[in-house]
């Protein structure tokens, strides 16, 4: 399927000089419309038979202008704003905001608070985790059925958010120096059955999945990512600690109160997409037990301070770069304040973005079903690409 | 980590002729960062991850920043002579702040487990002199994210792999994220 | 229930117009005709950015669009019947929306799913963002939300569904596939160096003025 006419960007193949007349490349354009590619993404292939010869990921489909709306909005309208990045996990996305805006100026958060904020982020990551393994079945033929099921997981944790703050998935939830609103009554028994239940869930899931042998065929080999590759180019998050690196802001920043918790970081050690998804599902079952000593542990108290001011703010000149290990890798924020009520610089640093720098490495020889199979593990939201 | 002292007195030693200075950081985040010249980035980034003692491989960010031409009128505390005695005065001083382009870098160590290090390269202006050296040879996840620089900014990256248009259609040719780019209107006259 | 219409493109018009007198066939024909089309509507797989991931919640077990037949959500736009226009059209991608529109067969449908979609929603300041979907194409069906919930998306396909049972297949108001002299196909607009060019399609989008 030659696609010259839908190019509004430099060919690929401008650059592409053929070995010889025998041989027969494609140029394809893979996406922005297509059921595989997670969102609106394109990918521009060029295709010796099956095999990748190269690729270029194009970007901007959904480039809605995050930073240059915040920067005219505020600190505060912002966070509203942070909910669409990663649109699937929007607690983390307000976390890692608010947590920078509380390093710019110098913001405290209460106990009460910093527990709330583990809570709602670790079961971010645990539906984050399981869609993650539902939609990279998707893509490998298991048409829905994963996907159901983690779901039908998703929707109970989606019902607790909605109980917390009101709406489903852009939550709007973290204010600088605490949460908006504490939990209602009963929700920290609601969400405890919700945890107890989830580990006989992944039981459930892993005995379908992890020993299915297409799943173990179509991954275990396939988008080999070495370590050094990864560190160089910026790879972090899951994909990074399935490839061997140790390398978990949770435990290197001790952002927040981690430091409190027992939990491991697995890791992987081929650094192919069988190890991607491995180590998701296993870190799903470190975050149930943050989650178990987190909702025991939660003391009282006001989850946010009376004083800070959120409205008004107007964080002294200077900048800031904050960070958390957000389920896609590392969410970062570097704020550059000029002593106004609006951002000088807001700037977001898209996890999702920078771990597709080694797309092209990874699926180089590999067949296009494959790239399907590699993009997937590699887990990415459009929304973050492109902000 | 070192300080930010040591790091500077280093890259002082081991890349000759480099012009550092430390930028301050006025605020509670307690980040201040080195500025290096663009003739001089090239090394002094090879340095820091290349080096022992510092192994900073991780580049984990890239921002652009633009600064126009300001003037800022800044209160003074200044010892001058009033009647006889020396008195510590209050004067107002304007600063012209010149107009240019900004990268700003943050540098950790995946290795050593350090950082932040922030890294600032200047364009001499924001009109006809706004290249600077690429840093991914040095650390590729800066690709894409100096890609977006460019994209968004207008700063021309040399040294860059493969330098175009990342998020904006090739065909554009604005740079958005400037401080005096207006966007056209979606108005449509009833 | 009795409404008797004029066709004269249609060759087997006597014996209708013969039964239609008792003003029961010709409706009974016409509610078949759009029953069958409106529980069968097929999406096509489109999702642009979060109204997605509702859409997909809607398709999974707990709300389940397979209820009203529209489970099968096509990744060709040439077997699909409905657009659901889920998420901010960009700059940059609204010459595929339309292009995508331009290539499903007729009848189709289009759904503005949430605020972006209908207007721009909170991306509306942006300079890469399309300030609603019906600049460019027609749209049947605007459902509100940030995102809507599924609820709202199956609320919405049912009044889809109703728009569609209430269409008349002969006279003026006919859908565009029975009417050769409308085209289903809109131009779409072009990147070029400032802006996308239109900015809207006139004949598709008229502002209303409004009153001070």
């Amino acid at each position: 399927m030659i696609s010259a006419e839908i190019h509004n960007d430099t060919s690929a193949l401008a650059e592409f000089e053929p070995a010889s007349l025998d041989h027969d490349v494609l140029e394809v354009a893979m996406g922005p419309h297509h059921p595989s590619t997670h969102g609106v993404f394109r990918m521009d292939l060029v295709l010796d038979g099956e095999t990748v010869v190269k690729l270029k990921p194009v970007f901007g489909y959904l480039h809605r202008n995050h930073e240059k709306i915040a920067e005219q909005n505020g600190y505060l309208a912002a966070i509203p704003y942070t909910d669409r990045l990663d649109y699937i996990c929007s607690m983390t996305n307000n976390w890692a905001y608010v947590l920078t805006v509380e390093k710019l100026a110098g913001i405290t958060v209460p106990e009460r608070a910093e527990y709330i904020r583990v809570i709602v982020g670790e079961l971010t990551r645990l539906f984050n985790h399981v869609c993650l393994a539902g939609f990279l079945l998707q893509d490998m033929g298991a048409l829905g059925t994963p996907l159901m099921y983690a779901f039908r997981e998703r929707e109970k944790i989606l019902d607790l958010f909605e109980a917390l703050s009101g709406s489903r998935m852009m939550c709007n939830y973290l204010r600088f120096g605490g949460c908006r609103c504490d939990f209602p009554e009963g929700w920290i028994a609601r969400a405890g059955e919700v945890v107890s239940n989830f580990s006989a869930f992944l039981d459930e899931f892993e005995a379908l999945l992890t020993d299915n042998e297409i799943l173990q065929a179509r991954a275990q080999g396939v988008g080999v990512l070495p370590a050094a590759l990864a560190i160089n180019a910026g790879v972090t998050g899951p994909s990074l600690r399935a490839s061997g690196v140790d390398y978990d802001l949770r435990k290197v920043d001790k952002y927040g109160i981690y430091a409190r918790f027992e939990f491991r970081v697995p890791l992987g050690k081929n650094g192919d997409v069988f190890d991607r998804y491995m180590v998701r599902i296993l870190e799903a079952r470190e975050s149930l037990k943050i989650l178990e000593a987190a909702l025991a542990a939660i003391p009282e108290g006001p989850i946010l301070d009376p004083k800070t001011k959120l409205r008004g703010l107007r964080p002294k000149a200077g900048e800031a770069y904050g960070r958390i290990e957000a389920p896609k890798g590392e969410l970062g924020f570097y704020l550059i304040s000029d002593g106004g009520p609006k951002p000088y610089r807001f700037r977001v640093r898209p996890p999702s973005l920078i771990n597709l720098t080694i797309l092209e490495d990874l699926c180089l020889g590999h067949t296009v079903a494959d790239v399907v199979v590699i993009l997937g593990s590699i887990d990415i939201v459009l929304g973050e690409v492109d902000r | 980590m070192q300080t930010l002292e040591q790091i500077k007195a280093r890259l002082e030693a081991g890349v000759p002729g480099a012009q550092i200075q430390i930028v301050p950081n006025a605020g509670p985040a307690n980040q201040p960062s080195l500025l290096i010249d663009a003739g001089h980035a090239l090394p002094a980034a090879r340095l820091l991850r290349d080096d022992a003692e510092y192994r900073f491989d991780y580049a984990s960010n890239v921002t652009g920043v633009d600064w126009p031409a300001k003037v800022t009128k800044e209160k003074i505390k200044i010892k001058r002579v009033v009647a006889g005695l020396e008195k510590e005065v209050e004067e107002t001083v304007e600063k012209n702040s010149p107009a240019y382009l900004e990268a700003v870098y943050h540098l950790y160590s995946m290795a050593r487990k350090e950082g932040p290090l922030v890294l600032r390269l200047r364009t001499e202006n924001r009109a006809d002199k706004v290249t600077l050296p690429s840093l991914t040879p040095i650390w590729r996840s800066c690709e894409f994210q100096e890609r977006e620089v460019f994209d968004l900014f207008g700063i021309v990256f040399e040294g860059h792999p493969d330098l175009r248009r990342i998020l904006m259609w090739d065909g554009f040719v604005d740079h958005p994220m400037r401080k005096d780019y207006v966007a056209p209107t979606q108005e449509v006259a009833a | 229930m009795g409404m008797i219409h004029e066709s004269r493109a249609m060759p087997e018009i006597d014996q209708r117009q013969q039964l239609s007198r008792q003003g029961v066939i010709l409706t009974t024909v016409e509610d078949l005709y759009n029953w069958g089309r409106k529980n069968s509507i097929w999406p096509l797989q489109f999702g642009l950015a979060c109204c997605a991931i509702e859409m997909i919640a809607a398709s999974m077990a707990r709300f389940d669009i397979a209820r009203f037949g529209a489970e099968v959500f096509r990744p060709s736009p040439r077997q699909a019947d409905l657009m659901i226009v889920a998420g901010t059209v960009t700059k940059k991608m609204a010459p595929q929306v339309v292009r995508l529109y331009n290539q499903m067969p007729e009848p189709k449908y289009v759904i503005a799913m949430g605020a972006c979609a209908i207007s721009g929603g909170p991306f509306r300041q942006g300079y890469n963002v399309v300030n609603g979907i019906d600049r460019y194409l027609p749209v049947d069906v605007h459902i509100a939300g940030c995102p809507p919930r599924p609820e709202a998306l199956l609320e919405g396909l049912m009044a889809l569904q109703q728009k569609i049972a209430a269409q008349r297949l002969t006279g003026a108001g006919r859908p565009r596939h029975l009417d050769g002299a409308q085209s289903g196909e809109f131009p779409a607009p072009r990147l070029e160096e400032h802006d996308l060019a239109p900015i809207a399609n006139p004949q598709i989008w008229r502002p209303t003025a409004v009153k001070e």
